[in-house]
Formats: C-alpha cells, structure tokens, sequence
C-alpha cells in the first residue's frame, strides 16, 4: 500500500499548494454540519425568492435522455430550477438511464419524501400513472403526455396532472415564415420518429405553408411531410445522431429546399448544420436556437419555443400553494406556452411580414384560424 | 498447439486451461484478484465523490488554518454516499427486489455472452437478440388471449425462439462464410433496432389510441407470479445459470464447445463440428439474451419500446468478463452490478452523488480485473500466472 500511500500524498500535497492560504466562511460550517440527508437539497437558494415553502419538496424524474439533453429534459429541468430560485422550494431529482428504471426512480422520489412530482416523457406514462393512483398526497405532473379516453375525457386521477403544449400553433406561423423567405419556392421539414409529439410540429409548419400560398397566390411546396400521408414523411428514426439529420437535410437542399425545419432533438442540429453550409435558412425547435445551438444562430430565421419550464414551474406553484388539480394543461399561444423565438439576428424579416405574423398570432388566439 | 490434442476422448491440454480451476489453491487468486478490484474501484471511487463535493473543495481553500474540516467534510461525503449506495442495494426490502431485479437480465444476458466465450465466440450482439425477443414475447403477451400459465408458456417460448433465431444468424455466417461474428452480431444490432421501429409504428403494435412507438403491457396472464412485489423470473436467471453450467461441464455439446473455443483447428481435427458448435453456441447466446428481456416485459410488465434493452445487452459484456466466463462467476458479477445500479439510484436521491458514479465504480471494477497484473503491482500480492481474464480467440479464428 505504500504506493498508494505516496500517490494520494502527492495529490493532496499539490492540490494544497494550489489552493492554501484561503480564509474560513464561518458561516459555512453551519450550514454544512446539519443534517447530512438534506446534503443534495439544501445548496444556496437565491436571495430572496418571491415565495418560500421551505417544507415543501418538488422532485423530477427526467426520461432516459437525461437532464442535459439540450431539449425537452433540460428545459423541464430549467422549471424545476426556477421552482427552487422563485418558490424557495427545495429540490429532489433523479436522471433515468433506461426504461426498465422509471417505476423505481419514480418510487425513490416517493421515499425521498417529496411532495410533487414531475415526470418527463410520454414513456414515463404508464410509471407516473401506477405511483400516483398509489401515492394520493403527492401531486404528480408529466411533461408531453395526457390521458385521455377515446371520447376525449380526462382519466387522470386528481392528483395527477397532464402538461402538453399545442406546438402546432407557433409551427403554422414558423411555416408561413418560411414559406414568405423562401427563393425557390421550395421549403423542407423533417422528424426523428413518427410519433404524434413530432408530427404535430410539421403539421402546423405545412398548414401555415399553405396559409401563405391562399393569401399570396403563392405556389411554395413542402418537401419531407403532407399531413394527408402520415405514413410517409421523412424520419431520421433517431433522435441522437446528427450525421443523419444532416443527409437528409442535404437531400432537401438538393431538391431546392431553402428553408430547413428539423423536428428531431439533436440529430437536427445536423440540419442547421446543411443549413449553414449551403447557405439557406433553418428554423429550430423546442428551445430558441439562438441560446441552445448559438453556433447557428446566424443561419435561423427563428425557433418554435415550447415552454415547458414555465408550465412546469406553474404546476410546482399551485402544487404548493394548495391549488393543485388534474386539469390537463395545454401551452398555447394564447397563455404564452408556446410561441416564436425572437427572429435570427440575419433574418432581415421587413416590417409588412413581422405584421403578419403578428396578425396571424392574434387569429389564432381568438379562435379566427384553428390550427389543430 | 500440441499434438497430443488431436489424439482421442480424454480433453486436450488446451481445454483444460479453459476449465474453471478447481480446488481453492485454484481458484483463489481468482476471487482475491476480484476482491481487490472491487476494493480498488471503491477507493478510487471515494477519492472522486471527494473532489466532486463542494463543501470538500470549498474547505481545501483554507487548509492550513483548519485541516480537519477537509478531513471531516471528505469523510461525510464518502460516508453519505457509500452508506446510501449499500442502504439503496442490500438496506430494505424494496432495495433487495430492485437488485434482484436488476441482476437478473443481467445474469442472463451475462450467460449468454459467456457461453459464446467459451466457444471462442466474442457475441456483441445480445443487445439485438434482446430486442428480436422482446418483439416477438410481448406480442404474444399483449395481442393473444391464453389461459393463465399457457400464455406464460407461449410468450416465453416465442421470445426465446425469436431470440435464438437472431443469435443464430450470426453463427450459421460464422460458420458457412468465415463474416468475423464481432462485426456481424454489432450490425444486426442495428438492424434489430430497426426492425422493433418498423413494428412499433405499425398499429397492431400501438395502444389503442395512441400513436406513440410504446405497445400495450403484456395481459396478466403472461406475466410470471409474484412474491411481495418480485416477480419470480428472478429464478429462471438462477435455473439458466444451472442449465448453462450442466451443458458446458457435462454435456457432449459443452465439451465440443470448449474444444472449439480452446483450438477450433484441433477441434475439427479431432472430428467435431466446427459449424455446429458455431451455430448451436449463437442460438443458445441469444435465447439467453432474449430470457433476459423477458425479465422486464413478462415480469414488470414494461411496454415494448425500441428502447426496452437498454444498456443490458452490452453490460451483459463486462458481466461475462467479470464473471470469468463461467456460470457462477457470472451469477456473481450479475449480482453486484445489479446491486450497484440498484445502490447507485439511492446515492444519487439520498447523497446527491451523480449517477454516473455507479457506472464509473462498474467500469473501474473491470479495468482492475482485466489488469490483474497492475493490480499484483499495485497490492504487492504474489500470485502465479494469472488465471483470470478471458480472451475471446477473436480474430482469423
């Protein structure tokens, strides 16, 4: 052992020297001696939070993506976050790997004593459903599922609460965008899995495509989606790598495609990655691409934002508060849980065109033009 | 190499190195060689949950003004999370379900890749075979109404047969072209998990209502019996371990695997078939792998995803290694990853230690075993040759 011995000396030694003449915090040490189990929740909240519910507990389980998954994980984890900064609330969290852990990572934040609970994934459904019907005094809330019956009645029980966000709504303007910036007439979208949390987005992109061509008499052709065929469409079927969402966007762009709009997590930055090579536009999605992928923010026209961390924060509040209930929510335009990213700093989009879109925004908050 | 191989019944030098040692004297470095990896990777471990707490860090900046506050934070941190990590595998009732249940995919998938091994087969591909099996066992459970047991009996065996069929495939290219079974089993890795998406998104495989790739949870009369929340699966992995370890040491077949894998040249020599044991060793691999995910979809009742296997299938990899390549050595090693996953969940909700460290304890665990001469250096043992690590005779054989 005196090897080991000597190695662990000179480390110690070095990172002493590095570090040496530093003064106590006094304070510090009350703070850390207490009680160690609260060890991972009870690092500095912010001055002074707008709330404070000290005794309460708000717990994530994140999907097997992982909280730094630059998309849906992290910006769910951002609510949770902001929970902590602005409820004065303390934190619990667990990152699953696999499917087979959500049921007992879910378990594990009940045994951790928390008093909500909020899932991420529509493959937490099942797990999420199952502890809540178990778990009566835990409020429970799941990002981008629902559960409905086939009439469209909510089944949930009434401490678990549906959070999904009608991203159709920003998408339809993101396509008349792009329809309006496009040269050749030819505008490009593409998914990592045919699923409907996907599909919604290149819905609403087509639907506001077609919108622009109605008003302008306009002829602008969507290629990689025609919601009459949902079969077909064009799918990296995955949503980790980026090389396939690059080929398929440089497909597209050699079909005369000058506006990309990938639905595709990570594999489509390799999207915007075409994009920016073959000098066209990209439009991006769940998060504002010009914070989460600034490398291309030059090349976006702009993003379709789904706000998760504020519906996520507003279920921890009224959770809280005592004001929890099973009615599902739904991120619109109208209540600012969906919407556009501010326009790419090249965008140059006039001011006649902004109007429109602004336009477009109010019709579809009073009803005038449905969507979904 | 010898000649004394090619002659007849009694097993050639070869095999018998292969052999798992018998007697302590034998087998005694071995476990001590395990032991001191594990002891190894945990203080490697701690060293790392010390500089990664911030009261730890904070508390060196001062050091020489009060030493013993690095001392006792350090000491907190390590104590916190290795307490949690034994609390959270071995510390309650629902921790020792949720480690048995973990190990037992392992061990299974784990058999599977070590069964290969032994018949000089590096198998990449339980992954793949996990996902065919899945397919194939929950559609049975979920779309067919049997009678409790019979449904059971019907899923299992669709996915074991499924499985297998995937596994051999490898072996019958091995076997019929030479198509170096590490590149074959990787590729229908993918292939498999294009196949799983293609059938995902097709309806007959979706919940009703619902366009999500995720298919119903198999009926409740094609899930195993349960015992206080542990659903008995768990003990197949333990039977499998037992089938595994007749084949390999009593049967004609094991003896020709070990041949095979020990000199497949001799092997062939000596009349076996070579061919044979290339594809009967695949099968039997992948039934294996496709009983391990069979833990989750007939036993929790997971939905089929694309996404089912997880890591399993290539954790079953180190499993194996870990385990020596024999069955015991392989329930053994499925039985401390499974804890250490299980461990791992209550680090990281009751001390705040990242997940990722149980992975990084699995992973040192290993590197420690693969390098049993580093360790001899390091822990000043005297041992002879090592008997440890196993070597698939990969290339060119």
């Amino acid at each position: 052992m005196k090897k080991t011995a000597r190695v662990a000396a000179a480390i110690l030694v070095t990172s002493l020297a590095l570090t040496a003449c530093g003064e106590r915090d006094n304070d510090k040490d009350k703070d850390a001696s207490g009680d160690p189990t609260t060890a991972p929740t009870s690092q500095t909240t912010s001055e002074a939070p707008a709330e404070s519910h000290p005794d309460f507990k708000a717990c994530m389980v994140s999907d097997d993506g992982g909280f730094d998954d630059k998309s849906f994980n992290q910006t769910s984890h951002d609510g949770l976050v902001q929970a902590k900064d602005q409820l004065g609330v303390q934190t619990g969290e667990i990152e699953s790997h696999a499917q087979t852990e959500f049921a007992d990572n879910i378990n594990e934040m009940v045994q951790a004593g928390c008093n909500s609970i909020t899932t991420v994934g529509f493959l937490l459904g099942d797990a999420t459903l199952a502890s809540a019907k178990k778990n009566k005094d835990i409020d429970y809330s799941i990002v981008d599922f629902a559960y409905f019956d086939e009439s469209g009645k909510n089944t949930a029980p009434a401490n678990l609460k549906a959070l999904t966000y009608d991203t159709a709504q920003p998408s339809y303007l993101a396509g008349y965008l792009a329809a309006a910036k496009s040269e050749n007439g030819v505008v490009g979208t593409f998914g990592g899995v045919n699923i409907p949390t996907v599909t919604i987005f290149m819905d609403g992109f087509y639907k506001g495509v077609q919108k622009y061509n109605e008003d302008n008499d306009a002829n602008v052709e969507v290629i990689g989606w025609d919601p009459a065929k949902p079969k077909t469409g064009s799918f990296t079927n995955d949503f980790g790598d980026k090389t396939k969402g690059q080929n398929l966007a440089e497909e597209m762009i050699g079909q005369g495609a000058d506006v990309i709009f990938p639905v595709a997590g990570p594999a489509g930055l390799g999207g915007l990655q075409a994009a920016q090579d073959n000098d066209v536009w990209g439009i991006w999605v769940d998060t504002d691409g010009c914070k989460s992928a600034a490398e291309y923010c030059d090349s976006l026209l702009t993003s379709v934002v789904k706000g998760m961390d504020v519906s996520v924060l507003e279920a921890i509040r009224e959770s809280a508060n005592d004001e929890f209930s099973n009615e599902p929510y739904e991120g619109t335009l109208e209540n600012g849980g969906v919407g556009l990213a501010p326009y790419g700093p090249k965008a140059d989009i006039d001011a006649e065109l902004d109007a429109k879109i602004k336009e477009l925004t109010q019709q579809i908050i009073d009803g005038t033009i449905t969507v979904g | 190499m010898s000649e004394q191989g090619k002659t007849e019944a009694p097993p050639a030098p070869e095999p018998i190195k292969e052999t798992p040692p018998r007697g302590p004297a034998q087998w005694l470095p071995t476990v001590v060689d395990t032991i001191a990896a594990v002891v190894l990777a945990l203080l490697v471990g701690a060293l790392l949950i010390i500089f990664s707490t911030e009261d730890v860090i904070d508390s060196l900046k001062y050091f020489f003004s009060y030493p013993w506050d690095f001392f006792k934070y350090a000491g907190t941190a390590v104590w916190d999370a290795y307490r949690s990590l034994v609390d959270g595998a071995v510390g309650s009732g629902t921790a020792l379900r949720r480690t048995l249940e973990r190990s037992a995919p392992l061990i299974c998938a784990g058999l599977g890749v070590s069964l290969a091994f032994r018949a000089g087969l590096f198998n990449i591909g339980a992954q793949g075979q996990m996902l065919l099996g899945a397919l194939a066992g929950g559609y049975v459970g979920f779309h067919y109404d049997l009678p409790p047991g019979i449904h059971l009996a019907a899923a299992l065996l669709a996915a074991l047969v499924a499985g297998g069929l995937w596994g051999g495939i490898a072996g019958l290219l091995k076997a019929k072209t030479g198509a170096h079974e590490v590149i074959v089993t990787i590729m229908l890795n993918h292939v498999a998990g294009f196949v799983i998406l293609y059938f995902l998104a097709k309806e007959s495989f979706q919940r009703p209502n619902s366009d999500n790739l995720l298919s119903p949870p198999v009926a409740d009369s094609a899930t195993f019996p349960s015992v206080g929340g542990l659903h008995l699966g768990v003990l197949l992995a333990i039977v499998a371990a037992g089938i595994v370890w007749w084949l390999l040491e009593r049967s004609t077949l094991g003896f020709e695997m070990r041949a095979v894998g020990a000199n497949p040249e001799a092997a062939r020599t000596a009349g076996m078939s070579v061919a044979k044991v290339y594809v009967a060793g695949m099968m039997i691999a992948g039934m294996l792998a496709a009983l391990a995910v069979t833990m989750n979809v007939l036993g929790r009742q997971d939905s089929v995803t694309d996404n089912i296997a997880g890591q399993v299938g290539f954790e079953a990899i180190t499993v194996a290694l870990l385990g020596r390549a024999t069955p015991l050595g392989t329930v053994l090693a499925g039985l401390l990853f499974g804890a250490l996953s299980s461990g791992g969940l209550a680090m990281q909700s009751g001390a705040g230690v990242p997940p990722e460290m149980a992975q990084v304890l699995q992973a040192l665990i290993v590197l420690f075993v693969a390098a049993p001469a580093l360790i001899r250096g390091i822990t000043r043992m005297r041992g002879g040759d090592a008997s440890g690590t196993v070597m698939a005779k990969g290339w060119g054989g």
